[in-house]
């Protein structure tokens, strides 16, 4: 720690900072720009200058950049310095030489970081009088707007997106007073968290494209937190609406989770809230004739149906859903009873994901967070395809591959904050990385060393590192040369190093490489290092969903199927997706009614007897637990329209409506608010007894009040329903949260999760976050990062994981078929999103050159693939990191129903080679 | 003894180039046989200490404090570096293209020898990418150095072995500022690097670096082989050796000429230059490149040294001046450097990407007739706020260095341009001003 003297103010700060974030710290406003708390400091824009003294006698003092200074014990500086304010609205006035004034119709206007520095340092009238220098703008693709006019050179942009991001195709072209921000040519950005420019930018040169199509001003959009659902990380968001659609999601700063940045499916996936393909009203098809199509009908008039229904049914089976909430899940349990409970998933995954809680459980080594992630020094991967799976965790990755190298820059006595030196320090050094898998991405040529093998062979390879380095796991006989020097290399970066992450997952469908996971970090952990685990888990509430339990899809069909039941609530789940159209048809066909509560029409909802429209995440309460075990929790941003309703909400209806003749008013259906679900689900398992410490009850009031997710400045208040009423109607009373649909309430320090969007005194922008923090760049002040439900066994010896599979084979006429994960298009519900659904690719089959050549097949050729049940249409690519022996099939909509990875007989089930594409 | 022009006694009058064998046969090369245990690195490094060495590109840093910062001994990261600075991009500047055209084995040499003081072993030569007959002529000097032994191998005595490579830059006149250079030299933009670290410790490629201006490494070898006495004797101030000057402008016979260092303008411009040109008279010059202060008459007896120059007279540059005469418009004349200034700035901070094209667009509007004296005060403005520090290298308070300086010398001339609408020396004007 270190004291400095601001303005004749001490402070104490830590020295390890430099000025301008030790000020920013204590509040006090040094405006900036090409500063950002997550890529320290270049001194490009000259805008934090401050005046620096040398001692209390130094009246003169001179002008330093506050980002470039480090805050030393005894600095004496001023903000308030004549010379300084004059000097740093210079810099505004010059930087004001060129930008527009075009705040009006700018969609950065209201939240401008450039407006809010200009007014911070008083800047207002124009000296220059020569034209301004014009650009043409580009066409970036579906997410991002380009107004290159508007830019003011800061370099964020390009820092983000190449030196952060790992992104080569937006750059810095031209010099002096033409610089040019943006790609070679027009075309979509390529890099997976491009979305992130929109709040890097500190103007209005990339702007979210999405927003633009339904734009609203920030301080008209009522606002709350949200959890992404589009992967199972659980990157914290704050979602906003207006006149009853969800305009825009953003990123909401948590220091244990995403940091400052999101991925695109994370932030532009959202628009399947707004889709026409969203389920509105109930619909019920009359008993008896399943061909009829289902018709509309009044709620009350559905639920005493569906009631009749339940009552009558002889045994109801309870499909859960990895994509609804904890507690829409515990109220389905309640509904039919933890027997006739099932977790809408299949054995395999299931299988999976016990094996992992297990090993979170029973082992040492603790599951870590995308903080941790960034801090790892040494890193395995086995398996997952990060960038398509679980994308922001692989920007973590691209931190973490600095930590080794930054010890040559602590012996430098090179403070880490001055990225421009520390990246002229590390240069091209890289720490280790090691990524095993069989799918190639950009990612790897990141990758120390890279190993492309089928999952049996990743396992192998785990277990061999693991055999490695604690010489007490088992080892693996018969390795190839090849993979004896990796793992020779694997082993010692990994011994070298303090925090070592081991990462695998459960998207290859292989046990085995989780387990091999298991004993590479059980084995550093016995070596005395702080090793971490995390697995990749298909979906946004997996690890939720998994702590509740209960039985899999098939055991579901088996109770329909043996008559043990006749009647099915399908909750958040299109069943289609899981398993194959058959068996889910006879499935169907068997039940006498289906109930099926969803948000969005397919397959499974067109079965449904009775529909019942479900709300998003959104648009409900309700808490996700992440692949780390995190719980956390999201809240209702607005009410949805009509008759949709949150799926708990649904389920405590159906189990009113199905005990209302009786006095039962036990389990859901004597649920009546969202605390009520939160503590169901606190007793539904012993590892979720601490949801309900994720964030404060309904009841939670600070100075008596509620809180807002409406701005002080929410305009239009008294006319936003003038087409239907000359009244003002009451805002809706929010029963389940501590937060009100209204302008009015406490405003002031909160807890985070109930942080409508962040906003302070002068800071209009996202970069307003500075001031919810006590350190920049640490934790918010109060924050609620989650909590982790899965605590490590202390000094607990695991048994070694010994089922080491033998070395993939190839077969003469079969082929492994495996998932190929794509960022945009496997995901379920971001698919749906008009600007996510341009960026799918077509689906494609992935060979080895060789077998495809054995095939006969010819690059780029169109061909028809029979399997399971239906026909798909691909594309063949040729691709030399596809394991020989195996093919790699793109998940994106077209091919959701395809269960992988299986064995398929290529040579029957291509059946049509259609004419070769134009390359 | 009595070498009075050591780097460019040898060049051939008609500019041809002395190769291997003439460059031999005169003495060249003959530092390195020393090497070993009779002169280690440490007596290089003293020697050249001893010999006074400033730095010949402008900034006058004394060559042995520079190496002093370079870390040395078994232990420290390798390689280590020497560039060769021969990016002459400063207007009015040609005394490296002199000689690196006429004498390229001795900057050879001249690497080598710096090279073997630091316990560096690889050297990159940044060329000026206009300087095609220097790279011609280097690129044959290395070839025949390292055929001869040179580079490539240990050196006789030692196990310290030089490999040489030669850059032709891709432009720009940043590149003239070493961390720019190193930027531009790893194929990145060419935009300064923040000090510190400076290149010593973290440099070209994160290696400790030394970048040495071209004609400071030609002193060298003569240090090496003649001792610091002697290179002291060379001179008439406490900077030893000689000084290439050179003088361009409306004088009667401009030219170069090695002179002892400390030689005044008022010798350089009546002796050696034949004074001004018929018809002119003297009004100003700038001594070293045009990121230096206006001299007027009364500065002309000064010593152009690195220590001599009173601090509102500014500094001494490169030595190769370029004269102001009375035929042309002071404001036309600064004018046309800010305009450079403003091009050749990288972009990377705003004052001076910002700042640097509207003061060439102020200027324009004196010369155009359109100025206001709200216009004079917004260019003092700027070289109030374009100063060292406030920007993230040199190139703009270098820029304001003359305006600053022709605001203060000529300020009547910039005023006479508000009250007659225009420039007094411009014929096309003053024709506007009878239309009007």
């Amino acid at each position: 720690m270190a004291i400095i003297i601001v303005d004749n103010k001490s402070y104490t700060v830590d020295e390890k900072q430099n000025l301008l974030a030790a000020c920013l710290g204590h509040g006090l406003n040094v405006p900036y720009f090409c500063w950002h708390p997550a890529m320290g400091s270049v001194g490009a824009c000259r805008q934090c200058a401050v005046k620096q003294f040398k001692d209390d006698r130094d009246q003169t003092g001179r002008l330093v950049m506050s980002c470039m200074t480090p805050a030393t014990n005894g600095a004496r500086i001023s903000i308030d310095d004549p010379e300084s304010k004059a000097f740093r609205a210079s810099v505004i006035e010059w930087l004001m030489v060129n930008h527009p004034h075009d705040c009006p119709v700018c969609d950065e206007g209201g939240e401008c970081h450039l407006q809010d520095m200009t007014v911070m340092t008083g800047h207002v009238y124009r000296r220059s009088r020569f034209p301004k220098r014009t650009h043409r703008n580009q066409d970036l693709g579906p997410f991002i707007r380009h107004e290159m006019n508007r830019c003011i050179q800061c370099y964020r942009c390009v820092r983000y997106y190449r030196d952060y991001a790992g992104g080569r195709d937006l750059n810095v072209f031209g010099s002096h007073d033409a610089l040019y921000f943006g790609r070679e040519q027009d075309g979509t950005l390529e890099n997976e968290f491009s979305g992130n420019l929109v709040e890097i930018c500190p103007t209005g040169v990339f702007t979210d494209k999405t927003f633009f199509h339904h734009y609203t001003r920030k301080w008209d959009l009522q606002s709350a937190q949200s959890i992404c659902p589009h992967c199972s990380l659980g990157c914290n968001t704050t979602a906003s609406e207006r006149y009853g659609t969800l305009r825009r999601v953003t990123n909401r700063f948590n220091s244990q989770v995403n940091g400052y940045f999101l991925c695109d499916r994370g932030r532009f996936g959202y628009e399947y809230v707004n889709s026409d393909k969203r389920i509105k009203q109930v619909l019920i098809r009359p008993e008896g004739d399943r061909a009829k199509p289902a018709q509309p009908e009044v709620v009350p008039q559905a639920l005493a149906l569906a009631g009749d229904r339940l009552r009558q049914a002889r045994g109801i089976v309870g499909i859960g859903s990895p994509r609804a909430s904890l507690e829409a899940n515990v109220a389905l349990r309640s509904l039919v009873g933890p027997q006739q409970f099932y977790q809408g998933i299949d054995e395999r995954e299931r299988q999976l994901l016990s094996t992992i809680l297990n090993i979170l459980r029973t082992g040492p080594v603790p599951s870590a967070s995308i903080h941790d992630a960034e801090q790892a020094d040494a890193v395995l991967v086995l398996g997952p395809d990060l960038l398509n799976e679980a994308p922001r965790l692989a920007l973590a990755l691209l931190q973490s591959i600095r930590q080794q190298p930054m010890e040559r820059v602590d012996e430098l006595k090179i403070p880490q904050w001055d990225e421009a030196a520390v990246r002229n320090a590390l240069q091209n050094r890289r720490g280790p990385l090691f990524l095993a898998g069989y799918q190639r991405t950009w990612f790897h040529a990141y990758a120390t060393d890279s190993y492309f093998a089928a999952p049996d062979d990743v396992a192998r390879l785990g277990f061999a590192v693991a055999g490695t380095i604690g010489q007490v796991a088992p080892s693996v006989p018969d390795l190839s040369r090849e993979a004896k020097e990796l793992t020779q290399r694997i082993a010692e970066a990994l011994t070298h190093a303090q925090r070592p992450l081991i990462i695998a997952g459960t998207s290859g469908g292989s046990q085995a490489t989780i387990e091999a996971a298991a004993n590479v970090a059980w084995a550093l952990h016995r070596q005395g290092k702080q090793p971490r685990l995390s697995f990749v888990l298909p979906e946004a509430n997996s690890a939720g969903l998994a702590l509740l339990g209960g039985g899999t899809l098939h055991d579901a069909f088996d109770s329909i199927s043996q008559g043990k039941a006749d009647t099915v609530i399908v909750l958040e789940n299109d069943l289609y997706r899981r398993a194959d159209q058959a068996t889910v048809d006879a499935f169907f066909d068997k039940a006498r009614t289906v109930i099926v509560i969803d948000s969005l029409e397919h397959p499974t909802a067109a079965r449904a007897d009775v529909l019942l429209p479900a709300a998003t995440g959104p648009e409900s309460d309700g808490t996700f637990v992440n692949q780390e075990g995190r719980a956390q929790r999201f809240y209702q941003v607005y009410i949805p329209q009509g008759a949709i309703a949150e799926s708990w909400r649904w389920l405590k209806d159906l189990a009113h409506a199905q005990s209302a003749q009786t006095e039962s008013g036990a389990g859901v259906a004597a649920w009546n608010t969202f605390d009520d679900a939160v503590s169901a689900t606190a007793t539904a398992a012993p590892e979720l007894a601490r949801v309900g410490e994720i964030a404060p009850p309904a009841s939670f009031r600070l100075v008596g009040q509620k809180l807002p997710r409406q701005s002080e400045r929410y305009s239009g208040r008294t006319s936003l329903l003038s087409h239907l009423t000359m009244h003002e109607p009451p805002p809706p009373v929010d029963h389940d949260s501590p937060l009100g649909f209204t302008m009015e309430g406490y405003r002031g320090s909160l807890p985070s999760p109930l942080i409508s969007q962040f906003w302070a005194p002068g800071w209009n922008s996202i970069q307003a976050v500075n001031t919810y923090q006590d350190e920049v760049g640490g934790p918010l002040r109060d924050e609620m990062p989650g909590v982790r439900l899965l605590k490590p066994a202390v000094s607990n010896a695991p048994a070694w994981f010994t089922a080491i599979p033998r070395a993939f084979q190839p077969a003469s006429q079969q082929w492994l078929l495996l998932p190929l994960s794509a960022v945009f298009g496997s995901d379920e519900l971001s698919g749906r999103a008009p600007a996510i659904a341009e960026r799918i690719v077509q689906p494609f089959l992935s060979l080895h050159p060789s077998d495809g050549a054995r095939l006969g097949l010819e690059e780029c050729s169109a061909i028809d693939l029979a399997w399971q049940g239906a026909t798909y249409s691909l594309a063949v690519r040729f691709e030399p990191s596809t394991p020989v022996g195996t093919a790699g099939l793109s998940l994106v909509p077209e091919v959701s129903g395809v269960r992988v990875p299986a064995w398929i007989n290529l040579f029957e089930a291509i059946k049509s080679e259609g004419k070769r594409r134009a390359a | 003894m009595n070498i009075e022009r050591p780097l460019t006694q040898h060049l051939h009058p008609d500019g041809s180039p002395r190769f291997l064998r003439e460059y031999v046969a005169a003495g060249g090369y003959r530092s390195l046989r020393r090497l070993g245990t009779e002169l280690t690195h440490k007596d290089v490094q003293r020697l050249v200490g001893e010999s006074g060495l400033r730095g010949r590109g402008g900034g006058g840093f004394p060559t042995a404090t520079k190496w002093s910062f370079v870390p040395m001994g078994p232990d420290v990261s390798k390689p280590k570096y020497i560039v060769a600075n021969g990016d002459e991009m400063e207007p009015g500047t040609f005394k490296d293209r002199i000689l690196m055209e006429g004498d390229p084995h001795g900057l050879v040499e001249g690497m080598i020898m710096a090279g073997y003081a630091l316990d560096a072993e690889v050297g990159y030569i940044f060329l000026r990418g206009e300087y095609h007959l220097s790279a011609q002529r280097l690129n044959q000097a290395i070839e025949e150095a390292y055929a001869a032994g040179y580079l490539g191998k240990p050196l006789p005595g030692t196990a310290f072995r030089f490999d040489l490579h030669l850059h032709s830059s891709a432009g720009r006149y940043i590149c003239g500022e070493e961390t720019a250079l190193i930027n531009a030299l790893e194929g990145k933009r060419a935009v300064p690097r923040a000090k510190p670290p400076f290149p010593q410790t973290v440099g070209l490629w994160g290696q400790p670096t030394i970048v040495q201006n071209v004609e400071t490494l030609y002193n060298i070898p003569h240090i090496i082989n003649h001792g610091a006495e002697w290179y002291h004797r060379l001179s008439r101030t406490k900077d030893g050796g000689t000084k290439i000057y050179g003088i361009s402008g409306r004088v009667t016979n401009p030219g170069w000429w090695e002179l002892p260092f400390g030689t005044t303008a008022r010798e350089l411009l009546e002796q050696y230059a034949g004074g001004m040109a018929d018809g002119v008279r003297f009004r100003g010059l700038l001594p070293g490149g045009i990121s230096t202060s206006f001299m007027v008459e009364e500065h002309l007896d000064l010593p152009l040294d690195f220590s001599s120059f009173p601090p509102e007279v500014g500094r001494l540059g490169t030595g190769t001046m370029i004269i102001l005469d009375d035929q042309t418009c002071p404001v036309g004349f600064v004018l046309n450097l800010e305009r450079f200034f403003a091009r050749e700035s990288c972009g990377w901070c705003t004052p001076c990407r910002e700042g640097l094209p509207w003061v060439a667009k102020l200027l324009m509007a004196f010369e155009e007739g359109r100025a206001t004296h709200d216009d004079l005060s917004l260019l003092e403005m700027h070289t109030k706020w374009l100063a060292p520090g406030h920007t993230f290298c040199g190139l703009a308070p270098g820029a304001m260095a003359p305006l600053q300086s022709a605001l203060r010398y000529f300020r009547e001339d910039f005023e006479r341009h508000i009250t007659t609408g225009g420039c007094p020396w411009s014929k096309q004007s003053a024709q506007q001003r009878v239309l009007v």
